[in-house]
């Protein structure tokens, strides 16, 4: 058993760390995410010279042949500068369709332009119905000579207004929540019949409602097997669990060192208020919170490549966990912080807005709770 | 002991609820206090409870009260909840109005009395500093006497719409030398007066509720102190039992609780049902309305009492639980709307980044009160100085 990370998993951290020192302190993001496109090209292109966006593909696919473990690292210190460009999205998501679903023409055709920044992806799954069920699809793709027609709505796609190609769950076959029937399609987000309406979200990304309209796409857009996308979609989105709970430790960390901080040097009744056991006690609390989130996120990041019933029952544990911890984080560095914490000036209501949005994505506590007893 | 209504107060009750079906304007209905935009809209209500002689139930009927009962009292909550019109606002109704009809004198009440219940006088509360927050009494702002007016300077904070605040009342020091308490004066204060400033804070919800308000050499007549200079504290404190006692806000909770089992009967759970059929969810509404349910007693056994004979320790029990409940429903609520909880709902201030709102309604802003609501357990005395408030004053500790 060895909990230690490599030196060139260490070498990663350091590159990506100076980059959000550098890059991303809390004024140049509240630049970036005020802005009129609410991203900066220039560090999507500071990842792509990174490596970064190179990071979960083999080599021979032109990657870094790094796994979850690198990812891990890359989302932990993305979360300690709340980064809003979409490697989730892009990278972990996106390129988890195309590792471990696509065709050999596909990965050619794609994860080149993802290495080199030039193609950015966003995976459209939510609709308004569906709640947390990847299998509640009213999207549907209909056969339609060699190819699909695609139409219906698909809500809240995070990235949406950045990308440039869109990964797309529908229904092929079955009733509206069946298991079977389920199908992935990669779409360029200009084909005819698509229309966006982009707006800003409360965590200081940008998310689009996505209508499709007759949209029609070859056969080569369907990503794995036809009808029987469902398994696929578990894993990729089990992956996305893992990236965000590694999101969520940095961000966790990051508060509890602020208010830790905080409560050292703020004073009333002629004393740092740290010095009030009933704060100290919350604090740590805060402090054994982040401790067990940081765990479950090493165990689920060890057993993404098990089999899926390990792997689904690991993520829901994260989901839970993370949940949980960054509720309980988030609305105490906020009390502990008093007035301020309140603020928009200050930077803990801005990690505490994106703590409260990772539980929602893919699936909040009670969610997961049933997933994990259905699992288990 | 009873809880009955007499037929008397089932008549009441009629009667409230025929007076808002008749005055209760149309185009208020269902707007929450985030989508006020102008002073008008924040009074429209205050201005109609004026004009039938509701606007201040709690006050004492000589000073224009109503003489309800208690009963009365809280028929008119609830009835006021049911039918989700705003509730006024706290700084003149709540908080001046009575520390100046019990400690003011005959000047000062004829003064301002009338214009809190017309509305035309609009108050905002400072107490609050940059380095005087649960520690209230470490408060910096100094008033000097300078001929037959103070000199006021410092800086008051987390000041809720002074923004359209005609007057402001304030602690200010003005024995610098004494014990922190006792030297302290209650001031009333014209925003209007030169040195008086007012600056923005927006809170991490979007929204431009709060200020900082700044005092420069700002001259306040010797007539405008509250009762004795140097014994501010002992009315300060009995402001904040009435503000406590009101931050409790169990009838508007009920209604909540309906809106959100009306919410998560409308709501797709994503296996065909609806979101109150999951029992996890469900329990979590039921635990919650239990709760409410029990504050609900408390809050009646405390007005029993206070008929009695003001606020006590007790309304520090309200206020904790109270402002619990408040944050879970927001909470249960941004739960129910799921992914529809991440757009933004932007405010008038804003320079309109996107007019659109995707979702259903009753999503719009959804997590943005949920972000806000979180200053419950801060403001009014942090819930951490409430409980101190209990170890000491109740129990002794």
């Amino acid at each position: 058993m060895d909990f230690s990370f490599t030196e060139e998993q260490n070498l990663l951290r350091n590159s990506v760390q100076k980059f959000v020192q550098n890059g991303y302190g809390f004024d140049a993001r509240r630049a970036i995410i005020k802005s009129e496109t609410g991203w900066k090209r220039e560090n999507w292109a500071t990842f792509a010279e990174l490596g970064l966006l190179a990071a979960p593909f083999t080599e021979d696919q032109g990657g870094l042949g790094g796994g979850p473990i690198e990812t891990m690292i890359i989302m932990e210190e993305f979360g300690r500068g709340l980064v809003v460009e979409p490697f989730l999205g892009t990278v972990v998501l996106g390129g988890g369709f195309l590792r471990h679903g696509a065709n050999k023409a596909q990965q050619e055709k794609y994860i080149p332009e993802i290495i080199e920044g030039k193609r950015v992806l966003a995976f459209a799954f939510a609709e308004p119905q569906g709640r947390y069920n990847l299998a509640d699809l009213a999207v549907t793709a209909k056969k339609s000579g060699a190819g699909y027609t695609l139409n219906g709505h698909k809500a809240v796609v995070i990235g949406a207004p950045w990308a440039d190609t869109l990964i797309v769950t529908a229904r092929t076959a079955g009733g509206q929540r069946d298991a079977k029937g389920v199908s992935v399609f990669i779409v360029d987000k200009k084909t005819k019949g698509i229309s966006c309406r982009d707006y800003p979200t409360v965590d200081g990304l940008r998310a689009s409602e996505i209508t499709f309209e007759n949209v029609a796409v070859g056969a080569d857009a369907l990503i794995g097997e036809a009808d029987n996308g469902l398994p696929l979609v578990e894993r990729v989105v089990d992956e996305g669990i893992a990236a965000l709970s590694a999101e969520a430790i940095g961000s966790m960390k990051v508060l509890n060192d602020m208010t830790v901080e905080y409560c050292k040097t703020r004073k009333q009744f002629g004393v740092p208020i740290g010095k009030f056991q009933v704060l100290q006690h919350r604090m740590v609390d805060m402090f054994m919170n982040y401790e067990q989130s940081v765990s479950i996120t090493y165990m689920v990041t060890l057993k993404l490549n098990e089999d899926a019933a390990e792997r689904r029952k690991a993520a829901s544990a994260a989901k839970v966990q993370i949940g949980k911890a960054g509720r309980f984080i988030g609305q105490q560095a906020v009390q502990l912080h008093g007035g301020m914490g309140m603020t928009d000036e200050l930077a803990v209501g801005h990690y505490f807005k994106r703590l409260t949005m990772i539980d929602t994505m893919f699936g909040n506590v009670d969610h997961h709770l049933k997933r994990y007893s259905e699992a288990a | 002991m009873h809880i009955s209504f007499t037929p008397a107060d089932e008549a009441f009750r009629q009667e409230v609820r025929q007076f808002i079906a008749d005055c209760y304007p149309k185009e208020l209905k269902g707007r929450s206090r985030g989508e006020f935009s102008t002073k008008e809209d924040f009074l429209a209500w205050h201005k109609i409870l004026f004009k039938q002689g509701w606007v201040a139930p709690s006050w004492p009927k000589q000073y224009g009260g109503t003489g309800w009962t208690s009963t009365q009292k809280y028929i008119f909550g609830e009835e006021c909840a049911a039918a989700d019109t705003p509730a006024t606002l706290p700084f003149g109704l709540a908080m001046v109005g009575p520390v100046i009809y019990t400690f003011g004198n005959e000047e000062q009440k004829a003064e301002h009395l009338p214009k809190i219940l017309s509305g035309e006088r609009w108050w905002c509360q400072g107490y609050s500093e940059p380095g005087a927050g649960s520690d209230l009494a470490s408060l910096k702002t100094t008033a000097v006497r300078d001929g037959d007016h103070y000199v006021v300077n410092g800086q008051k904070t987390w000041t809720t719409l002074a923004q359209y605040a005609d007057w402001i009342f304030c602690l200010v020091r003005t024995n610098p030398g004494a014990k922190q308490q006792e030297g302290i004066s209650f001031l009333l204060i014209d925003m209007k007066t030169p040195g008086v400033s007012v600056r923005p804070i927006i809170t991490m919800d979007g929204a431009h509720e709060i200020n900082e308000v700044f005092l420069d050499n700002v001259r306040v007549p010797m007539k405008n102190l509250i009762g004795k200079e140097n014994e501010g504290w002992t009315y300060a404190k009995f402001l904040l039992g009435h503000e406590r006692a009101g931050i409790a806000g169990v009838a508007r909770s009920k209604r909540g609780v309906e809106r959100l089992k009306q919410l998560a009967a409308a709501e797709p759970n994503g296996e065909g049902q609806k979101l109150i059929e999951d029992q996890m969810y469900a329990r979590a509404i039921t635990e919650l309305e239990v709760d409410l349910l029990a504050l609900e007693y408390t809050e009646l056994r405390t007005l029993a009492n206070e008929s009695k004979g003001g606020h006590g320790p007790e309304a520090s029990i309200l206020k904790i639980r109270g402002t619990d409940i408040q944050q879970r429903l927001t909470e249960l609520t941004m739960e129910a709307v799921a992914y529809y909880g991440n757009p933004y709902r932007p405010f008038a201030h804003d320079k309109a980044t996107n007019e659109y709102v995707p979702g259903p309604d009753y999503s719009h802003g959804a997590s943005q009160n949920y972000f806000l609501t979180r200053r419950t357990s801060i403001y009014g005395g942090s819930n951490e100085i409430q409980r101190n408030i209990i170890a000491k004053m109740v129990l002794g500790l």
